[in-house]
């Protein structure tokens, strides 16, 4: 009976993540189309609704009645599953992350580990959409696509290994309470750095996103995706960008913990920090030009592989002569 | 609780069928996906040993497994492309320039 | 309430792996691997390997993997997906394989052993499995750890090496 209601319970506080998860998710198109137009000194969508604000249900039906095509030499399997491996990761790590000191949907020891190693998946639906579609602008952006976020999805891991050390567990939790007094971004900016940098590769954004750009290669890996499909594309790299955006303001800015005498709940603070943070990505996208993909991967490994290393080198040294 | 004859039996299976993969399959990635299936069998089973005996050893050796795994997944198909570049084989019976 | 979820992921298990071996298309074979890794991870946590569940996924299923799935995107599959499949002496192999099933599942019949106790990091206790497995892994397996890695640094150059295109003047 006991495990009846708290499975209930559980089921409730999944339906609600989701369901918030997938309303954010979608006004984020809305609202990166609406920043990006301001900084470029013009309006946005102002026409559906007031100012705007029922653009994505009018994007989300539009793409619901497109004509689903599927290329005639297409692997059709695989051709249907991609754009679901590239969505599933994003909403799963949703599952381990605490909003507020009592609002989480579990509490898992690996709780870092696990979001690390479920959003490596994210690479197979990529990489199976560019193979699937039996095109050479698809199979050529999706191996780019694949080998970058491979690549920064290392330094991500390292990066982060830093708050790990300070924090002493993989529990996200314990990570925030580890947090209470001084937020672990003024203990480790170096890591906070990389973690960005890795982060806006990940998630094939600017100025890291030559993959998808329309210059470049048509569209890259979703070239021959409509309708819908391309729909789940297109949330899935927005859920993306939410999901590293809450991992860094758990791991870095202290999720939900406040700033000192300011009484508002944990809930607050956390939507303030992840506001704020997204902010940052998309005026990046309106700001820097484009890399180009060896430039990349030489800042990568060149660059970002040695900083982190000696970022884990110098805070074990510092734990263990000073702490 | 589950017995260990239960991870055993499971291993067992696992390490059947990828052994009929590769004695079945001609094409040679297929026989390095079943081999990739037998090493997980041992891995199933050390876990399940490890359990039993509340002794990490088995969860270390398994840690071990993972990383040889790696090893001669990647040397493996460093191999298959170097043959493939020339002549575009993968089925393992034409491959035999080495036959006298 | 271990049993039915055990029974779950082992079915997940088999299937998938069934799935894999009689796959044509080699694509198809490796994703249905990728489907048993995830099933396996699981599998894992059931049984008190947590780290060991998520170097699974991290590692088999994101790295290995896509290793595999890259390397065939740069052979002919298209080609090998006509020729014949299965071996001439399949029939063999497998009554070869299932008489060896066989025995092994008459020798665990006639075992039996008590079920093992829970870990103290599945009952909420303290010691985590990644801090236990750091402590045995640093300081009675440190030999074997640093052998691993000089062999990944070894096979990846090997890799390296054996795959680079002669360039040939």
């Amino acid at each position: 009976m006991g495990i009846a209601i708290e499975a209930a319970v559980a089921l409730v506080k999944i339906a609600v993540v989701l369901g918030a998860v997938s309303l954010v998710v979608a006004y984020l198109t809305y609202l990166e189309r609406k920043i990006i137009a301001r900084i470029q000194v013009r309006m946005g969508p102002m026409r559906v609704g007031w100012h705007g604000l029922l653009q994505p249900i009018a994007d989300g039906i539009k793409l619901l009645l497109k004509e689903d095509i599927i290329p005639a030499k297409a692997d059709r399997v695989v051709f249907v599953l991609a754009p679901i491996m590239v969505l599933v990761p994003a909403f799963v790590v949703y599952s381990v992350l605490p909003f507020s000191p009592s609002f989480y949907i579990t509490q898992v020891n690996v709780g870092l580990f696990f979001i690390i190693a479920v959003s490596s998946l994210g690479v197979f639906g990529i990489v199976m959409a560019g193979w699937a579609s039996n095109s050479k602008y698809s199979l050529v952006g999706a191996l780019r696509s694949a080998a970058q976020m491979l690549s920064y999805e290392i330094f991500l891991g390292f990066s982060i290994i830093g708050p790990l050390m300070l924090a002493g567990s993989l529990n996200m939790q314990k990570i925030v309470e580890a947090q209470s007094e001084v937020w672990f971004v003024f203990y480790q900016p170096l890591a906070f750095v990389v973690f960005f940098i890795a982060a806006l590769a990940e998630t094939n954004r600017v100025p890291f996103d030559l993959p998808e750009a329309e210059t470049e290669l048509v569209a890259g890996f979703h070239t021959e995706y409509s309708g819908m499909k391309f729909a789940f594309f297109f949330l899935a790299e927005y859920a993306n960008i939410m999901v590293v955006s809450t991992v860094a303001v758990t791991l870095f800015f202290g999720g939900w913990q406040g700033i000192g005498w300011i009484p508002l709940p944990g809930f607050v603070w956390y939507v303030l920090k992840l506001g704020a943070m997204i902010f940052v990505f998309i005026w990046i996208r309106a700001t820097l030009p484009r890399y180009r993909y060896d430039q990349l991967m030489r800042l990568g490994w060149k660059f970002m592989f040695p900083l982190v290393m000696a970022n884990i080198f110098l805070t074990g040294l510092v734990k263990f002569l000073f702490l | 609780m589950v017995p260990l004859t239960h991870y055993l039996a499971l291993g067992a299976i696992l390490f059947l069928i990828g052994a009929a993969g590769v004695l079945m399959r001609r094409n040679a990635i297929m026989i390095l996906l079943s081999i990739e299936l037998m090493l997980n069998s041992v891995n199933v089973t050390l876990v399940g040993f490890a359990r039993q005996w509340a002794d990490l050893t088995g969860q270390v050796f398994a840690i071990f497994i993972i990383a040889v795994a790696a090893c001669e997944a990647a040397v493996g198909l460093a191999i298959l492309i170097a043959i493939n570049r020339d002549r575009s084989l993968v089925n393992v019976d034409e491959i035999n320039l080495l036959k006298w | 309430m271990e049993l039915p979820f055990f029974y779950l992921f082992a079915a997940g298990i088999v299937g998938a792996s069934l799935l894999m071996v009689t796959r044509a298309n080699v694509i198809h074979a490796a994703l249905s691997l990728v489907l048993v890794f995830l099933f396996m991870a699981g599998l894992f946590v059931l049984a008190g390997a947590e780290f060991l569940a998520g170097v699974q996924i991290l590692i088999y299923a994101g790295g290995i993997m896509v290793l595999y799935l890259f390397s065939i995107m740069l052979m002919n599959v298209g080609v090998a997906v006509r020729l014949r499949q299965w071996h001439r002496q399949s029939a063999l192999a497998f009554l070869a394989a299932a008489l060896l099933a066989l025995e092994v599942w008459v020798v665990l019949w006639k075992v039996s052993l008590p079920a093992g106790k829970a870990w103290p990091w599945q009952l909420g206790q303290t010691p985590g499995n990644v801090e236990a497995l750091g402590m045995v892994l640093y300081t009675k397996f440190l030999f074997p750890f640093e052998v691993a890695s000089v062999l990944l640094l070894a096979a990846m150059i090997g890799a390296i090496v054996l795959a680079k295109r002669q360039i040939t003047r």
